[in-house]
């Protein structure tokens, strides 16, 4: 049965310890396991050289000799499950964060939570950005309960290391140099135009985008950020959710049903 | 069923994106583009722009890598769906797939595998055909695969495979001249002998590419259709047997790894073309 045939052919080419499936010619049997170890390759290197592209910070980070070595593991142990390769390597952060032979670089996992919300917002839908005359006219009041609706490539990476600046060193963005200063950073990814932004977010905007991400109204968005810090500065977040694209629509006058 | 047999018969590029900006910048002298289906399956962004912009400036043909037409299971519903959505939106000259299964189970294995020719998967591809045909509703080219074992349990040749799935099913074939050229290296038969039985009167399209040659265990030649390379003298005497036969065709360089700059791209088309037109003038 081919059913059968293409169950051991699959398991033999994941698995290079499976023997051969049964039936397979050459021109010389000597010159089978050869072929097809075409096939075996044409898998591996295919899938570890999508994890390459679409990680390269981290590749430069533990070298090529390391990434090939640690996508291998993954890509056995994580196959992809649809034909969409651009949306491959979405749970290599997560591996990554439980890949021992990388625990020292506690900073890795979170640059490929950066580097994977890049080409997630490089293929996000286009949106326009939101015209905030719109809002002009409006009461304080009303102001405090109008909802946005964020641009589909927003995204934040929070983390615990100076994970932007690390980022940026390491994809010609910025010179390398030391970092004297180690502290956290929250990165924020987005598209306004065609081309993916990687930004260091200041003290509560983080807080503030993902209340407003998680749909909360303006007003208590606000809070919520002074709450995480009292630096939060709304005029500066203001302007840059209107003048970054980072807003793409919005609702007024629903909070009462929340309330 | 709208029949695919609309791109130009002239010579076209597989599209990567960083020849982007080498190709807007003037009209080329191209007969269309091809890009890969499952690229422009994002949501939107820069992919979709490029592609809008080739669309608008030249006819396109959309070629699937990940359909798994080959595969003993049922087609990927939600796979056809998105192809079908892509071809709605930019309205291709041509959608064509591959003779090869690339999935199993709910995995996806990113190569072109290939399949024991019987009636069993003869009977297993044409329904797939049809599935893929009737839910885009159009025609489709199927291609030829490059192959490096075979099966023991094959029992009809390729080329009458394919001749049975295009009258079966009303597809038409993709004939990749590189595919014909690595198999029978790979299997030490003629690539002519080959051409004179495929059924060229179904040929929508042409694909020549590159290929890297070594050796297997056993000290035969061992061709692999890297794509990575300019076409070999060989290759390219082949599908100027082929025009000869079947009068101009639309005609694809596809150079999908170490991909040069664009003149050099642009050239190994311009190439292709000669040969084109050289058929032509001597048909004339």
């Amino acid at each position: 049965m081919f059913k059968d045939l293409q169950c051991d052919f699959a398991e033999a080419l994941r698995d290079p310890s499976k023997p051969l499936p049964m039936g397979l010619v050459s021109q010389n049997s000597h010159g089978l396991e050869q072929r097809f170890a075409v096939y075996r390759n044409n898998v591996a290197i295919g899938l570890i050289e999508a994890l390459e592209a679409r990680f390269p910070v981290v590749r430069r980070l533990v070298g090529e000799e390391f990434f090939t070595a640690m996508a291998r593991v993954f890509v056995q142990a994580h196959p992809p499950r649809s034909p969409l390769l651009m949306i491959y390597g979405d749970s290599f952060p997560q591996f990554i964060a439980g890949f021992g032979p990388a625990a020292e670089l506690i900073y890795l996992a979170d640059i490929a939570r950066l580097e994977a919300a890049r080409t997630r917002a490089y293929h996000a839908a286009d949106a326009q950005a939101f015209d905030p005359s719109a809002l002009a006219g409006m009461s304080d009041e009303a102001l405090q309960t109008v909802r946005f609706m964020l641009h589909p490539a927003v995204e934040i990476i929070s983390s615990a290391h100076p994970i932007v600046t690390i980022w940026a060193m390491n994809s010609d963005e910025k010179a390398l140099g030391p970092i004297k200063d180690w502290r956290g950073e929250d990165a924020l990814i987005s598209r306004p135009g065609l081309d993916v932004e990687v930004h260091c977010l200041p003290e509560g905007a983080a807080v503030f985008l993902q209340s407003l991400a998680s749909g909360l109204p303006l007003g208590e968005a606000v809070q919520r950020a002074i709450a995480s810090s009292a630096d939060f500065d709304l005029a500066k977040n203001l302007a840059a959710l209107f003048g970054s694209g980072l807003a793409i629509n919005y609702l007024k006058d629903s909070s009462e049903e929340d309330a | 069923m709208k029949r695919a047999y609309t791109l130009p018969a002239r010579a076209g590029v597989g599209f990567k994106p960083d020849h982007f900006e080498a190709i807007a910048a003037a009209q080329q002298p191209l007969g269309f583009f091809e890009v890969h289906a499952e690229n422009y399956m994002g949501a939107g962004g820069r992919p979709h722009r490029q592609l809008s912009f080739l669309r608008e400036n030249y006819a396109l043909s959309i070629h699937g890598v990940g359909l798994s037409i080959g595969g003993a299971g049922p087609l990927d519903r939600d796979h056809i769906a998105r192809l079908k959505q892509l071809c709605d939106l930019y309205q291709p000259e041509s959608f064509s797939e591959h003779l090869a299964w690339s999935s199993h189970g709910d995995v996806f294995l990113n190569d072109l595998l290939p399949l024991p020719y019987t009636q069993e998967t003869l009977a297993l591809v044409a329904e797939h055909v049809d599935e893929v045909q009737t839910v885009l509703r159009r025609q489709m080219l199927l291609e030829n695969p490059a192959t490096y074992l075979r099966f023991e349990s094959s029992t009809i040749p390729e080329t009458e495979y394919l001749t049975e799935i295009a009258e079966r099913t009303g597809c038409g074939l993709l004939l990749d001249v590189n595919n014909v050229f690595v198999s029978c290296r790979n299997h030490g038969s003629d690539p002519y002998a080959y051409l004179a039985d495929f059924p060229l009167q179904h040929v929508g399209e042409i694909h020549l590419a590159g290929h890297f040659e070594t050796e297997d265990g056993a000290g035969n030649p061992l061709l692999i259709d890297a794509h990575g390379s300019k076409v070999a003298d060989p290759v390219r005497a082949l599908f100027t047997h082929v025009i000869a036969r079947t009068g101009p065709l639309p005609v694809l360089i596809e150079w999908d790894n170490d991909v040069p700059d664009w003149p050099v791209l642009r050239a190994e088309a311009l190439a292709a073309q000669a040969i084109l037109e050289s058929a032509t003038s001597r048909a004339a």
